[in-house]
């Protein structure tokens, strides 16, 4: 039975694929960087424009990534609702004007800054999405870790991402049939059953599945250190890829689109555009 | 005379958890290019001395070392665990849990990542290694993509890249199909001869190892050093039995036949095994003194699958219009490689899965209106791992765990649960906490927490895999006794020691369809059967052969009732 796991890569023939892992990794952090930094809606506009560009290019449908889409679309629904609970006059406050369009009881008046507000931040969701999700499946897994290491993080936990990675097919699998074992001894984990009961019975497989992941790693750490890792400070990887001219033009796109979001945001000393004066 | 490339003096273990020492006193050579067999019944100490040559004791298992051991000029005790692993490679027994990389070609490289090679240096020594275990065309291909047995080759690859000196396998067949299995013992066989490192293997299934020659065969009982032998010496001995472990089949049929076993015959292999004309006559008047087989009546159908079909995709068929019927009281074997169905089809019977096609009948009903656990409570599955059975830390909970929710007083309960533990052996633990128990004993857990909610079939996955001979033999005669008592049993399993004695009858699958449904005697002496399913063919074919039996099914079955005869009475 193939295991489905919900972020995973999709291999095809792109520009965007043919980037090293560390180049899609420094320029996701770069590119979201310059996002979470300016409230100006144009230079949101221009990022969008180059984030969704850039999934384009990698050839990955959308209906691939849909359930992250989803997810995130919920995710964003929720927080823009969140924000204007607990306060709905931010918007008025940023922008220094107040048009009601909608009057509600107590302060909760729709007002359109408030919602110019909610779509800046919807925006900068959308330019970050496309960019992380390229990241996630447009990398072969067998260079995340070999990406991480390159930007500085410790070889040791660049790896331990790669061996999740290896090993969540596994212990899916092991749930699965850990599952159906203790449903035929009447264990219902359906819907039908009242909250607390499932998560009792959760906890069922839970203690069978963490026990059989715990013998995986006492194995998995003997056959490593039997081969020599943790032996020196550094280490190779035989997958890592060599930069070819695309990095470096990308790696100076995100450089570039940084700068540039900094100086046009903070060049009337506000971060905020204003549409409404 | 040559010195030994590794070599224990006085050498003792103790793990730091344990009262005992593990290893006592332990005094053995091996010299360079050697091949030796380390064999010995679980707990004997084989593991833990393999844990001592490559380092994994003292330091990821730690103790106390006394004594003296080197490794190609090592002090292994002292050296690191990285020190070693340049001289001594080690393929461990679980070929997936030792894949660390994602794809074959990264896994193989690991060492060489750790070492810091320079990336063109790791491509060429991959290629290089790739080609001699024969793992070449693979190298992009992902973990869930192989076989056991091509894991395994790449197991073997990933600690070749550093030209060590000797090759530490241990227990390389416990996870293999018999057919893979053989397969190993070539590769290793192969690679010995090209590469000349020092061979230590770790086992104690020692027929499937004796299918290519081993120099030597150290025997271990009780964290000694019982024997230290050629082979052909070592099998002309009772110390095998004495020690439990198995003797090759052929050997056991020959002394049935009253055969004296000596060197001479040279006992090691089949294929060496030389016989007189004196030794062939005795085992041909052994064949016709035959007490006449009572032929079984057939039994009442218990449950009847008809034109099953089923698919995870919907191109793909992993079951394809299977037909067959298992009689009340039966103890049936199913058959076949990895991905032949054979798991895919108790997750139809146990509901799990929802067939696509065809009809399954238990006891006269149709089951296709029938709940998992409603099924459960006619036929109980157990799985191959107790560890993931097990959900509770006492006995009692865990075997009552299955009734509860079924309305019953706790006084019920109780008396099922006692009840069922008195059949399975258990009543006198029913206090104990689970961890307590060897694994054998949990595996009864298991089959105990099924039993109580009064099931007519029980199916289990594997039922001995990694068991030595005494806890195989522990296992099957529990389950042998539950069938006398009217359960049916239906065991999956690769061991074609448990089909020849213990399952009549044996239904093989290949790629999705029921291939052959027939004795168990009659599937290991048909060779075509035999490649197809994965299987071995039983060394008795062989010797029925070679000694002129003209029926070597009978043979074979003639030697079955033989050691059952030996068995029911406490040979």
């Amino acid at each position: 039975m193939a295991a489905k796991t919900v972020l995973n890569y999709l291999p095809r023939r792109s520009v965007v694929h043919d980037l090293t892992g560390t180049t899609k990794l420094a320029f996701f952090l770069l590119f979201t960087f310059a996002g979470m930094l300016t409230y100006d809606t144009r230079v949101l506009l221009g990022l969008l424009l180059v984030s969704l560009l850039a999934f384009r290019a990698s050839r990955i449908r959308v209906r691939e990534v849909r359930f992250m889409l989803v997810f995130m679309l919920v995710f964003l629904l929720m927080n823009n609702f969140f924000v204007f609970l607990f306060n709905p006059n931010q918007g008025t406050e940023i922008y220094g004007t107040r048009h009601v369009l909608l009057n509600l009881p107590g302060r909760f008046a729709v007002t359109a800054e408030e919602l110019f507000y909610l779509l800046n931040i919807t925006l900068k969701y959308f330019i970050a999405l496309p960019v992380a999700i390229l990241f996630i499946s447009a990398t072969d897994p067998s260079e995340f870790a070999a990406s991480l290491n390159s930007i500085g993080v410790s070889y040791r936990v660049g790896y331990s991402v790669a061996i999740a990675l290896r090993y969540i097919p596994d212990i899916q699998r092991d749930y699965h049939s850990i599952s159906q074992a203790q449903q035929a001894r009447g264990v219902e984990l359906g819907k039908k059953e009242p909250l607390f009961t499932r998560l009792k019975n959760a906890a069922g497989i839970l203690l069978p599945l963490i026990l059989s992941s715990l013998a995986r790693i006492d194995v998995i750490s003997n056959a490593m250190e039997l081969r020599g890792f943790g032996k020196n400070k550094k280490r190779t990887w035989y997958r890592q890829r060599p930069f070819a001219r695309n990095d470096y033009l990308a790696l100076v796109l995100g450089a570039l689109l940084l700068a540039l979001s900094i100086v046009i945001t903070f060049y009337d000393g506000n971060r905020f555009y204003n549409p409404f004066i | 005379m040559t010195t030994p490339i590794i070599s224990f003096k006085n050498f003792s273990f103790q793990y730091r958890a344990q009262k005992r020492p593990t290893l006592l006193d332990i005094n053995l050579d091996i010299l360079p290019g050697e091949r030796v067999l380390i064999a010995g019944p679980s707990g004997s100490g084989k593991s833990t001395l393999g844990s001592c040559i490559n380092g994994l004791i003292p330091f990821s298992f730690p103790g106390e070392v006394t004594g003296e051991l080197t490794v190609d000029g090592v002090d292994a005790p002292r050296a690191g665990i990285f020190e070693l692993s340049a001289h001594v490679g080690t393929v461990l027994q679980d070929p997936d849990g030792q894949f660390i990389g994602l794809t074959v070609g990264e896994d193989i490289a690991f060492a060489l990542e750790n070492a810091c090679a320079p990336q063109e240096q790791m491509k060429e020594t991959v290629a290089r290694v790739a080609g001699l275990v024969d793992i070449e065309s693979h190298l992009e291909s992902a973990p869930h993509e192989l076989s056991g047995g091509q894991k395994q080759r790449v197991s073997l690859a990933g600690v070749m890249v550093d030209q060590v000196k000797v090759l530490l396998f241990d227990e390389p067949l416990a996870n293999l199909d018999p057919a893979a299995g053989r397969q190993a013992i070539e590769l290793i066989d192969e690679i010995q001869r090209k590469t000349d490192t020092t061979v230590i293997i770790i086992e104690h299934r020692l027929e499937d190892v004796l299918w290519r020659s081993v120099d030597r065969i150290v025997l271990m009982s009780e964290g000694r050093i019982a024997a230290d032998m050629r082979p052909d010496e070592l099998l002309s001995t009772g110390l095998l039995q004495a020690h439990g472990i198995r003797e090759p089949l052929y050997l056991t049929a020959l002394r049935y036949a009253g055969v004296e076993i000596a060197p001479a015959l040279r006992p090691a292999g089949i294929g060496t095994l030389t016989l007189g004309e004196a030794e062939k006559e005795k085992a041909r008047a052994w064949f016709q003194a035959a007490p006449d087989r009572a032929e079984e009546a057939p039994k009442p159908p218990l449950l009847e699958v008809k034109h099953l079909s089923f698919g995870y995709a919907p191109e793909q068929r992993t079951l394809r219009d299977v037909s067959f019927s298992i009689g009340r009281g039966e103890m049936v074997a199913i058959v076949g490689r990895n991905g032949a169905g054979k798991s895919t089809l108790s997750k139809l019977i146990c509901g799990f899965e929802t067939p696509e096609s065809g009809t399954m009948i238990f006891d006269g009903e149709d089951m296709a209106g029938l709940s998992i656990r409603e099924r459960a409570s006619r036929i109980g599955y157990v799985m191959q791992n107790p560890n993931q059975m097990i959900s509770k830390t006492m006995i009692y909970d865990e075997v009552a765990l299955g009734i509860r929710r079924r309305g019953y007083t706790e006084e019920q309960i109780r008396e099922r649960v006692e009840q069922t533990l008195r059949i399975c052996g258990l009543y006198p633990f029913r206090n104990w906490p689970i961890s307590a128990l060897s694994f054998g004993q949990k595996k009864r857990v298991t089959i105990a927490s099924v039993l109580v909610m009064g099931p007519q079939m029980i199916i289990l996955d594997e039922p001995t895999a990694g068991q030595d001979f005494r806890h195989y033999t522990e296992i099957m005669e529990f389950l042998r006794g539950l069938n006398a008592q009217g359960v049916t049993v239906v065991m999956i399993t690769h061991d074609m020691h448990l089909m020849l004695e213990y399952t009549p009858r044996a239904l093989v699958f290949s790629g999705g369809t029921l291939i052959a449904d027939r004795s168990a005697a009659q599937v290991l002496c048909d060779g075509e059967l035999v490649r197809r399913a994965a299987l071995k063919e039983t060394s008795l074919f062989a010797l029925a052969n070679r000694c002129g039996v003209g029926e070597p099914v009978a043979f074979v079955e003639r030697f079955i009732d033989a050691d059952r005869e030996v068995r029911a009475h406490g040979g």
